[in-house]
């Protein structure tokens, strides 16, 4: 216990001073991680619409990788994303392997069938005369999905939270094509990862904590917004 | 006849094998209200959709003005229409917003939609609720809203899909007396489609019988209510009384007709020797004891055995046994003239 409770000491000390490292570390998680949600949602939304809304052959196989992808593990993803950028690899040329970019895409693997999952299922739960409805007072197809994409905010505020949660924690794969290296591809899993190995258990429950708390802040916001919108709209009478 | 404000021909529509719509060639006509009567599952909703452009027919062509439409000029069309379902379907938004929503669809500026959508409030008895989340109204201030934001469009075609269906019987006749008086003062051509014969009656200029995916007849309100095609339509329409006879003789206009119970006299273009079906209205029936003073002009009198008399609604429905033949009256209230067993006469 006593353990912890230095650890935990020492952690409140590096993050009130704003050690320069773990201050680093922190922005590094999330830009990376910010940048894999935000094009996994430019990615994850339009599958998910067009799953829900369209119906086409090969529709229901699709469904089914997409729900098989909501539970990819990480570290088959690093996997597959290393072997496509490993210097004799498919994308070697690119010289992608151990940078940002690298673990920026390997995220976006793990975070697009969240996001598109999510959607389709947001979708699917307006009613299915909606459309046909705003069709018929001379909505354009654009018009259509915007509007839809408006009724259905609530629940794809749940996608963009299930999509952040899942790359800000995971770190099977940014180990993997990031190569946590200090200064350029450490992130704040990665970095609890080794700073526990080495034994250095104040920086790395200081990494946790910080982890905990930004997930927590990111979820807060998103939370809020949702349940305000939420409480804007009374029920039925 | 004018030209038809859209007109449809030689549809089909398939879903898999089954044809659910059959329609070789119907007309809407600028300024009447054509209402599309018939049961659940016969198609209706999906004619509905194919005439506001919502669905593509498997086969067959659509006229907007004796233009054939084509898939490329489908929204600009589709604007010159509006749609109305059973569902009002409104967004989580205010009743102005979802009032104004078709008019924001088209581009309009704030000034112009307010000085559409407000008389259009008013005229539905909703410009209290223009403010209030959609969410938090009844059934028929949905549907009224649902309606604003139709009529608010000024469309060449509205489109009215059983909107009365979802509501209480006092907001319901509330809400079609309203519309009655607005497409009557209006005259916006309009499609109705209903499976409610009262609500198609009161409505229809003329009244289109689709049963099974296929129309039976068209024709004016009164025509179809009073001289249905066949026996499928007639039952649809109301009439519950069928007599199969056969004409024996033919006077100066007037047919001898004999059935299985009794001979009546009717009026029409008949000829000797031909079958035909008579059919009478529950409310055109009139009964009267045995041995009772019965003053009637009516020039068909028969004899029934009365077997039962239900309330139905604010009437009483009466069934009675004319030979192998059922009858059925629709009277006020049971006489205390009529016993178990009942002389019947019209």
């Amino acid at each position: 216990m006593e353990l912890i409770w230095e650890g935990i000491k020492q952690a409140l000390v590096h993050i009130l001073t704003a050690d320069s490292e773990v201050l680093g570390i922190t922005l590094r998680s999330l830009w990376i991680s910010g940048a894999a949600t935000l094009l996994s949602l430019a990615v994850g939304i339009p599958i998910g619409i067009a799953l829900a809304l369209a119906r086409f052959p090969g529709r229901s196989f699709a469904v089914s990788l997409i729900n098989t992808g909501m539970g990819l593990p990480p570290v088959v993803v690093g996997l597959f994303v290393s072997v496509f950028l490993w210097r004799s690899g498919p994308l070697g040329f690119l010289e992608l392997l151990y940078t940002p970019t690298a673990m920026v895409i390997a995220q976006l693997i793990i975070a697009f069938p969240i996001v598109a999952g999510l959607t389709m299922a947001a979708f699917q739960t307006l009613n299915p005369n909606l459309s046909l409805q705003l069709l018929g007072i001379g909505a354009s197809r654009l018009q259509l999905l915007w509007l839809l994409s408006k009724e259905a905010r609530l629940p794809l505020l749940a996608a963009v939270m299930a999509g952040f949660g899942g790359v800000i924690s995971e770190v099977g794969a940014s180990m993997m094509v990031g190569g946590n290296i200090r200064g350029q591809t450490r992130v704040l899993t990665t970095a609890t990862v080794l700073e526990t190995g080495k034994g250095n258990f104040e920086i790395a429950i200081a990494l946790g904590l910080i982890l905990l708390l930004l997930t927590f802040a990111v979820n807060f916001l998103l939370t809020h917004i949702q349940q305000r919108e939420q409480l804007r709209w009374p029920k039925p009478s | 006849m004018a030209e038809a404000l859209l007109s449809l021909h030689g549809i089909r529509v398939r879903y898999d094998e089954p044809t659910v719509l059959e329609v070789d060639s119907l007309a809407v006509y600028p300024g009447e209200v054509l209402a599309v009567m018939g049961p659940n599952g016969a198609g209706k909703s999906t004619l509905l959709r194919l005439m506001g452009l919502l669905q593509q027919p498997t086969q067959g062509k659509i006229y907007f003005h004796d233009r054939e439409v084509s898939p490329t000029d489908g929204l600009s069309i589709r604007r010159r229409m509006a749609s109305v379902f059973q569902e009002p379907l409104l967004l989580n938004a205010s009743v102005y917003d979802n009032a104004a929503l078709g008019l924001k669809l088209r581009g309009l500026d704030g000034r112009t939609i307010e000085q559409r959508i407000n008389p259009w409030l008013t005229r539905l008895g909703i410009e209290h609720l223009a403010s209030r989340q959609a969410r938090s109204l009844s059934g028929g201030e949905a549907q009224r809203t649902s309606l604003v934001r139709a009529l608010a469009l000024d469309p060449e075609l509205l489109l009215l899909d059983e909107p009365f269906s979802p509501l209480d019987p006092p907001t319901r006749e509330g809400l079609l007396l309203d519309l009655e008086r607005i497409l009557r003062e209006t005259g916006i051509t309009t499609v109705f489609v209903t499976h409610d014969r009262d609500e198609a009656f009161m409505l229809g200029d003329r009244v289109a019988v689709l049963i099974a995916g296929k129309i039976h007849q068209v024709g004016a309100a009164a025509e179809v209510f009073l001289r249905p095609v066949n026996e499928a339509v007639a039952h649809f329409v109301g009439i519950d009384t069928k007599l199969s006879g056969v004409v024996e003789t033919v006077n100066e206009g007037w047919a001898q007709v004999r059935f299985n119970g009794g001979c009546v006299e009717v009026c029409g273009d008949f000829q000797a020797g031909e079958h035909l079906l008579l059919c009478l209205r529950p409310e055109d029936i009139t009964l009267g004891a045995p041995g009772e003073d019965f003053e009637s002009s009516a020039r068909i009198r028969l004899i029934a055995k009365l077997v039962k008399i239900i309330p139905w609604g604010a009437h009483y429905r009466a069934e009675l046994a004319c030979g192998d033949n059922r009858l059925v009256a629709l009277i006020t209230r049971p006489s205390r003239a009529l016993p178990s067993r009942a002389g019947m006469r019209r």
